[in-house]
């Protein structure tokens, strides 16, 4: 195994997406809306697809507005779907997201036939071509994909420490949320909104599988090993950080047991946050 | 140009007919036993079962790519996959939704650093293996049509001869389990036809895709019928004619990817169910949330009327009087008596306000039943006198009969009663 310079780059930007991924991803989990990450990380496609087609431009700043809009939009459709058809919630995600991928999928093939937002990437992202693009900083080569999620995570972190008390009691009681004034509606379009902004970001250098595993696994993680909030936080953070750094260790130091020269980064963190979860089933409290 | 009269388009549209027919059937089940998104998650965890397949197949020397044995793979992954969920509830305080997003995002990892490997390899032919992800719908052959049909045939007979057994599992497992059902049995066979499904569905649709054949019929089917049996035929009809349609469509423009048209036909169907659907459709809905109003509406009418005339011993009563007693504006009060003017129930001169004989029978029924309540909630039910005015007027318009029968011989004692023909014998209601 050859681990350079270019690798610490790269499991940096992952670990710091990762982390952006599991502030959020803390809350879907407590609040039972885990699938709601499988569905808005499929349906902010038609947003990047229509953010593209409106303005010709891969400018970070549309297309988090197009993937905030259409994520918030996911969120509202399933709610509609659920309040005035009375199908049931899941199901209500299922044709919501499918839906909204499928427009994505035309969107991106008839109109944006020649740019680089191809699908394959959107799934995989393209963590090799992290290191391509850096910016020098204090003497660093800092890849800008990395500057982007640190971004977003301290602007996530920020998210959770200002309305801390908001999430908390929208999410552990919604009815209480109302009373106090605090609507639980607009907090979970909020947190939606949050949830989309940060898959959108994370897509073009990790790629929505990732962004999938790094909102559900290091949560429900913490949900086996803690039982406060804070502590929850910080253990889904760590295991978020870890199974970053574990998952590009892992996909360079096992490929070669069975002669291969490396494999896909982005599987190999969802594989490794899958190993910690197994571990913390079976290491974890039994009871509480 | 493709058209109808090529014989490649009709094996297309005739698979993908078949594919829609069978996953309409089968989701319905999933539908209701409230595990629509198990399909998401099955479908994705088909994957590292594909790579693994072809990793076996080159390992012993083929090319990797023969289709019974990538799909045999998917078939197993899909499997673990359903039963990692199940596990992961069963044996950890970690719940459903959890569960799925889990085990979708770690065997998708898995599958997609297992491609990773592929796409390193020398031989370099992974090239086919991406289209299970997003399929290769033009491109089916009449051996994949065939293969869709007799799976779906096959799972059509497994739900038709269990159709019983699934019903009470979708409705009530508890009494199920009471009736000696062996449920986990059940759920298991439930899934394996979805994952079956799932599978061969990959290749027309890809695997994000075949979730929507799963999904969607069946929840456009729920909008016209509350008959389970009606609504899998229909959600069978639904899938079938989306996913026909949408091949033919596709067919007709090559240029667009076929599995999302074949995703937004249905979504086009769902949309139209959920407006216009007959059983729970949102204009029947909003109709009968309306008449119901309505009829509250006309029944406070005519008891204020009733009461103002009791109380001033005066059969016309004024209109000033009326906007005094209910707190409606000027307008709905004018909307009111109009609506109750047409059906005969009021009469209107000289700005005062007076009940037909039809208007009184009926106001009398409803005067009636508000005071039997009204007696029932004081009496039984414990409630403050104060209180009682309002629940009463909610309730009376579901009052049972057998219970005002009850009541009445209570008010009778007090006097408090209304005759229910006030004018005389013989007035029609």
């Amino acid at each position: 195994m050859n681990w350079s310079g270019i690798d610490t780059q790269i499991a940096v930007t992952a670990m710091l997406s990762a982390i952006a991924c599991a502030i959020p991803g803390a809350f879907l989990v407590l609040r039972r809306m885990s699938m709601m990450g499988d569905a808005i990380s499929h349906a902010v496609l038609p947003g990047l697809a229509m953010a593209f087609l409106i303005t010709h431009s891969r400018d970070s700043l549309t297309m988090f507005l197009g993937a905030a809009l259409v994520g918030v939009l996911t969120a509202v459709f399933v709610e509609a779907i659920h309040r005035y058809g009375q199908v049931e919630e899941s199901a209500a995600m299922g044709v919501v997201f499918t839906t909204l991928f499928a427009l994505g999928l035309v969107l991106l093939v008839r109109g944006a036939d020649h740019v680089d937002l191809d699908a394959g990437c959107v799934l995989y992202g393209a963590m090799e071509l992290v290191p391509l693009d850096t910016v020098a900083m204090f003497g660093f080569d800092v890849p800008r994909a990395a500057l982007k999620m640190g971004a977003v995570a301290i602007f996530n972190g920020l998210f959770v420490l200002l309305f801390f008390k908001e999430l908390t009691v929208s999410t552990f009681d919604p009815a209480l949320s109302d009373t106090l004034g605090i609507s639980s509606r607009w907090m979970n379009l909020a947190l939606m909104a949050v949830v989309a902004i940060t898959a959108v970001a994370a897509f073009e250098s990790v790629g929505s599988i990732l962004v999938i595993a790094m909102l559900i696994v290091p949560a429900a993680i913490a949900h086996l090993l803690t039982q406060r909030l804070p502590s929850f936080l910080w253990v889904a953070i760590g295991s978020a950080a870890l199974s970053a750094w574990l998952g590009h260790l892992g996909a360079l130091a096992i490929p070669p047991l069975f002669g291969f020269e490396d494999t896909n980064t982005a599987g190999m963190m969802a594989v490794a946050s899958g190993v910690l979860f197994l571990l913390a089933v079976l290491f974890g409290r039994k009871k509480g | 140009m493709v058209s109808w009269a090529d014989y490649n388009t009709k094996v297309v549209v005739l698979g993908v007919l078949a594919l829609g027919t069978s996953c309409g059937f089968i989701g319905s089940f999933m539908l209701l036993r409230k595990r629509a998104l198990m399909a998401d998650t099955v479908s994705h965890s088909t994957l590292p079962g594909i790579a693994i397949a072809f990793l076996l197949m080159v390992a012993g020397g083929g090319d990797g790519k023969w289709l019974p044995g990538l799909l045999l793979g998917a078939l197993i992954s899909g499997l673990a996959g359903m039963g990692a969920v199940l596990a992961v509830q069963r044996w950890t305080r970690i719940k459903e939704d959890a569960a799925l997003g889990i085990v979708l995002s770690v065997f998708f990892g898995v599958g997609v650093s297992l491609l990773g490997l592929i796409q390193k390899m020398s031989s370099g032919s992974a090239a086919g293996l991406e289209s299970f992800i997003y399929g290769k719908t033009a491109s089916m052959l009449t051996a994949d049509a065939l293969l869709i049909g007799a799976v779906g045939a096959l799972s059509l007979v497994v739900c038709g001869a269990l159709f019983k057994e699934f019903t009470l599992l979708c409705f009530d497992p508890d009494f199920a389990t009471s009736q000696g059902l062996p449920v986990l049995l059940l759920d298991v066979i439930l899934m394996s036809l979805v994952v079956g499904l799932t599978v061969i569905g990959l290749q027309a649709v890809g695997l994000i895709l075949v979730i929507a054949l799963l999904i969607i019929p069946p929840a456009s089917a729920r909008f016209w019928t509350d008959s389970l049996s009606v609504m899998a035929g229909l959600a069978a009809l639904f899938g079938g004619v989306a996913g026909g349609a949408g091949a033919l469509l596709s067919a007709l423009a090559p240029k667009w990817p076929a599995g999302a048209v074949i995703v937004l036909a249905n979504s086009l169907l769902f949309a139209l169910s959920f407006t216009f659907g007959s059983a729970r459709g949102l204009l029947v809905r909003w109709r009968d949330r309306r008449n119901l109003n309505r009829k509250i509406a006309r029944q406070h009418l005519l008891r204020a009327l009733y009461e103002l005339a009791e109380e001033n011993e005066t059969d016309r009563v004024s209109w000033e009087l009326v906007l005094e007693e209910r707190s409606w504006s000027a307008r709905v009060l004018r909307q009111e008596v109009e609506r109750a003017k047409g059906l005969g129930l009021v009469l209107e001169s000289d700005g005062k306000l007076q009940l037909t004989d039809a208007g009184m029978t009926r106001a009398a029924r409803v005067v009636r039943n508000h005071r039997l309540w009204e007696t029932y909630l004081i009496t039984y039910a414990d409630i403050a006198p104060s209180h009682v005015d309002r629940d009463a007027d909610m309730v009376e318009h579901i009052l049972d009969k057998a219970v005002i029968a009850e009541l009445e011989a209570l008010l009778q004692a007090e006097h408090h009663l209304p005759s229910p023909h006030p004018r005389g014998e013989g007035v029609t209601v």
